[in-house]
């Protein structure tokens, strides 16, 4: 048929809901069908909406986040209208009329146009009728989130107003760009929505560890602001906080008024019947968060899958029988990094409810589900999630349960994990971000793709917020059979030699590998190289043949090959080694001279007690050393990096150890030593912990009665980890010796840049202390040796690189003037 | 014989890249292990990554910013990012290098 024959299907709103419509219509053979064409106010292709939370945070790139980009419009033969806002609709006419002129007529049209933030009347909050005041963001749109990013690179103190999913999204995100972040609710409950009193007690504890203040029972009246600026915010009880940038996260309201313009019937959303349609006209349908249905609008995107499934099918024709019957809400989220899952009833209601509630908060781990007639009618789970997948089904379903119901929140014994995956039922759905079902996997599976990461790039699975994964990779573990040909390259310890690690190392060692270019030739089928493995066979190799490794240039990331740290323009950083974190009167002299000398743009006191040069051109490298004169403090290498420690014994009232004494003797022993990631470590003189040892790689604590206790597996980086206790000792010798047992067996036997808090619990601390600290398997002379080894082949990088006369340290980007970032 | 004389072969060490400027383009090239040369824009068209510094194999050079990856003969990038410019570089029997500038 030619286009000017085929009717003409519009739809208004290119969200989430709106394209994925168009994606199950165009699956129904729509095309042939229709003539498409889409409005959408925002100038985008269709992104995922759910990772503005990671883009804000800056663990996505705005590129990353595109569900269908500008191409798949045209190549489709769809006509986006990107940046047009469709301003009035007329029914009777049939025409949409939208802000830049056009009026088209449509045969079928679709409403999709989501719901927008919610400004709560807070006095002071709006320079004018039409404009907020300045620093003064919703969080909805990737514009309010790049003009939040912005914003924040200049502000110092964010106030959130909303405790729910999005404000608690939006205050990790302004953390982690560097701002103070206070979340203000007006509910006594962080997550009211979905949490009951005891959850939103412990996910408040978690959010407060992340270093976020949180208020609740505490309303918002008036925003305070300065030369058009906002400087803080006034609460009901006369108090409040200063700011200089203000989110307000308060809740959303669907965009219903070109339907009411329109006379379509909206109550609390556009009203729709089963099959998505509008209930006052047969032509126009509504889906996702501005349609009502049955009296339910949901605000959350799984149900927007299943309504835009109905919504394709009738309108298509492709099953006219196809009807909504509403969504149980039951949402598995990642908040703050925090999973949460919830689903039915947040409490018991009758007397006879059985209630199952299991709590600890230390971990910020709470569970309770509530039955009913034996079935299922609710579950809430924080912070440990592994049971809900079958929640999830035994709720919407109604499964029978099993008579001991602890054992609906944790496994018990060992069952086998492909019951889980075997058990879940066909459409049952798994990754809710992107709306990808049981089925959707096997199929995917059966269909050829044999590896967990193929059959995600092949279905979006686990590509939104990510928590789904595990269940993904048990889902396509299952349907393979056991045969995967499972990512074979998921065992290997680098992509690009098809061998795990003790393997590996076993040939290397037999073979007698000592280059990065000889382990290609012998181990890589056709003797090709592979730049992503070549930085893990450098540290591997240098780990296991110490003084006997080939070092060749060619296999070295930049920052080995220069002993630096590169940066975003190019330039690198310079950290001189300040064992301890204890310095001198003359090494910061020589410091300071080399600042000026060089117009250092930047001098940065590190996380790890260290000064940091920051903005050094490659070519003044060599040079900067030389006038140093001081040892390279590695923070530049999957290496041992640093000891932090407190002042302790010598100096502080409280100091139970000498932990300077310590910090320094650790650093000593083990400096520049590679490894599969950075390790970084700490000493603290008591258990006040000011050197915060207990989220280190290895941290130890002095207690009472002269005695240390030695923490493994921290984290508070990307990841928050409390170490594991490892062993309690009663002198610095034998931390030193434990410290280099544990970093050793670490070494040999963590995956390619798997740190230590990912291998700890891996390995189980269990095990690790049996081999560690009780030589259960006779390995730890064979450690303890080999970590002697790497201490002796230590070699200063920066006074070997100074007899370097090659060109190593010419500029790579001789156009450019570096550096490029501003000068403090 | 055709194209801009920029060094010779020994300026570069095999399998890493040196940076050069070509007629006032900054070009990055690199000498495999077979001794023949590639050569692309200095800057990554991601966010202007040194790419002269990356890690290479027989195929491509990873970008030390953020790690994409591009094709040494076409420029194209691994995930079908943004492609870098590529470019030709020769040596001569006495190692002169040339290198005459793509699009
Ligand atoms: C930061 C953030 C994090 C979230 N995290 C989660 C999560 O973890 N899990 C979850 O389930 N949900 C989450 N959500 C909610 C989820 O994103 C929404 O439920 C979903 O996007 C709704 O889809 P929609 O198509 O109805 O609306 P939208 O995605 O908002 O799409 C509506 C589109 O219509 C356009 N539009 C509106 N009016 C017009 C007009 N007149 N003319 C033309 N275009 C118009 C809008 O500009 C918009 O692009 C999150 C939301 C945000 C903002
Ligand atoms: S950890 Fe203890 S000993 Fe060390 S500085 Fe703090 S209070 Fe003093
Ligand atoms: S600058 Fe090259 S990958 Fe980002």
């Amino acid at each position: 048929m030619d286009a000017r024959n085929k009717p003409r299907l519009v739809v208004i709103g290119n969200g989430m809901a709106g394209a994925r419509a168009v994606e199950e219509i165009l699956a129904r053979g729509g095309a042939e069908q229709f003539t498409i064409t889409v409005f959408g106010d925002e100038p985008y292709g269709n992104y995922n909406r759910i990772l503005l939370s990671n883009v804000l945070a800056g663990s996505d790139d705005t590129s990353e986040i595109y569900l269908n980009p500008l191409d798949w419009y045209a190549d489709n033969g769809i006509d986006l209208r990107a940046g047009v806002r469709a301003v009035r609709l007329d029914r009777f006419a049939r025409i949409v009329h939208a802000d830049d002129g056009t009026a088209l007529r449509y045969d079928r049209l679709i409403i999709a146009t989501g719901s927008r933030s919610f400004f709560p009347p807070i006095e002071g909050m709006w320079a004018d009728d039409k404009t907020l005041l300045r620093g003064v963001f919703g969080f909805r749109s990737l514009d309010d989130c790049l003009s939040m990013i912005d914003e924040s690179a200049t502000r110092t103190r964010a106030v959130v107003v909303g405790g729910g999913l999005l404000g608690l999204e939006a205050a990790r995100g302004l953390q982690q760009r560097g701002l103070t972040v206070d979340v203000v609710h007006s509910p006594a409950t962080l997550m009211n929505a979905q949490l009951d009193d005891p959850a939103g007690a412990i996910l408040r504890r978690s959010v407060e560890d992340l270093g976020i203040t949180v208020h609740t029972g505490t309303a918002t009246t008036g925003v305070r602001g300065a030369d058009g600026c906002v400087t803080g915010v006034t609460f009901a009880d006369g108090t409040g906080v200063d700011c200089d940038m203000l989110v307000v996260a308060a809740g959303i309201r669907p965009n219903v008024g070109l339907a009411r313009g329109a006379g379509l019937t909206v109550q609390r959303a556009i009203v729709v019947d089963d099959h998505m349609r509008t209930i006052d006209d047969d032509r126009v349908y509504a889906v996702g968060e501005c349609a009502e249905h049955r009296g339910q609008v949901y605000g959350l995107v799984a149900p927007l899958w299943e309504q835009a499934v109905v919504l394709a099918d009738h309108l298509t024709g492709a099953n006219p029988a196809a009807r909504y019957h509403g969504s149980r809400t039951a949402t598995k989220l990642k908040v703050a990094g925090v999973d949460v899952a919830a689903m039915g009833l947040k409490a018991p209601e009758r007397p006879d409810d059985e209630f199952v509630q299991f709590s600890e908060p230390r971990l910020g781990i709470y569970k309770t589900i509530v039955i009913r007639d034996d079935k299922l009618v609710g579950a809430t789970l924080l912070g440990d999630v592994r049971k809900v997948a079958f929640l999830m089904q035994a709720f919407d379903r109604g499964l029978p349960l099993p008579p001991e119901r602890v054992s609906l929140l944790f496994d018990l014994g060992t069952p086998p994990v492909e019951v889980g995956a075997a058990e879940l039922s066909d459409d049952a759905q798994v990754c809710n971000c992107n709306g990808v079902s049981k089925a959707t996997l096997v199929a995917c599976v059966q269909g050829g793709q044999q590896s967990v990461s193929g059959v995600m790039a092949a279905t979006r699975a686990g590509k939104g917020c990510g928590s789904c994964k595990s269940l993904v990779t048990q889902i396509v573990e299952w349907a393979a059979g056991g045969a995967v040909a499972d990512d074979p390259a998921g065992t290997w310890y680098v992509p690009g030699v098809p061998y795990p690690k003790p393997e590996l190392m076993r040939l290397i060692r037999e073979l007698e590998l000592h280059s990065v270019s000889s382990v290609f030739a012998a181990l890589v089928p056709d003797g090709r190289e592979d730049a992503h493995s070549k930085m893990g066979l450098a540290s591997l190799l240098h780990m296991m043949w110490g003084d006997e490794f080939v070092d060749e240039p060619d296999a070295r990331f930049i920052n080995d090959r220069v002993h630096a740290n590169i940066q975003r323009d190019g330039t690198f950083s310079v950290v001189p080694q300040i064992q301890g974190g204890v310095t001198t009167a003359d090494q910061l002299r020589r410091i300071a001279d080399v600042a000026e000398r060089y117009d250092v743009p930047m001098i940065k006191l590190t996380g790890g007690q260290r000064i940091d040069l920051l903005g050094i051109r490659k070519e003044d490298l060599p040079a900067v050393w030389a006038d140093l004169g001081m040892p390279s403090g590695y923070a530049y290498g999957k290496s041992f990096r640093t000891v932090k420690t407190c002042v302790g014994s010598e100096f502080c009232r409280y100091g139970l150890g000498d932990s300077t004494a310590l910090g320094i003797a650790l650093e000593q022993r083990f400096q520049g030593i590679p490894g599969p990631a950075k390790m970084k470590l700490a000493v603290t003189g008591c258990p006040r912990n000011c050197a915060e040892a207990l989220c280190k790689d290895l941290g130890v604590v002095a207690i009472e009665g002269g005695r240390w206790e030695i923490y493994v597996g921290g984290a508070a980086g990307a990841h928050i980890r409390k170490g594991d206790l490892l062993a309690t000792v009663g002198t610095p010798a034998e931390v030193i010796t434990l410290a280099g047992r544990f970093l050793q067996y670490y070494r040999e036997n963590a995956n390619w840049l798997e740190r230590t808090y990912a291998w700890v619990p891996r390995t189980g601390i269990d095990t690790i202390r049996a081999v560690v600290v009780d030589d259960r398997d006779g390995l730890a002379a064979g450690l303890d040796a080999a970590m002697q080894k790497s201490v002796d082949a230590y070699r200063e990088p920066w006074t070997d690189a100074r007899q370097d006369d090659s060109d190593r340290y010419r500029t790579a980007l001789p156009l450019i003037a570096l550096p490029r970032v501003p000068v403090r | 014989m055709s194209g801009h004389v920029i060094g010779v072969l020994a300026d570069i060490p095999i399998g890493e890249g040196r940076a050069f400027v070509v007629d006032g383009r900054q070009i990055a090239v690199y000498r495999m292990r077979d001794n023949s040369l590639r050569a692309l824009d200095a800057a990554c068209p991601h966010r202007g990554g040194p790419l002269a510094d990356g890690l290479l194999d027989a195929g491509i050079v990873v970008c030390p910013l953020h790690g994409r990856g591009y094709d040494l003969g076409t420029g194209a990038e691994s995930d079908g990012g943004p492609p870098a410019c590529p470019h030709t570089a020769t040596a001569d029997a006495d190692g002169t290098v040339r290198v005459v500038l793509g699009p």
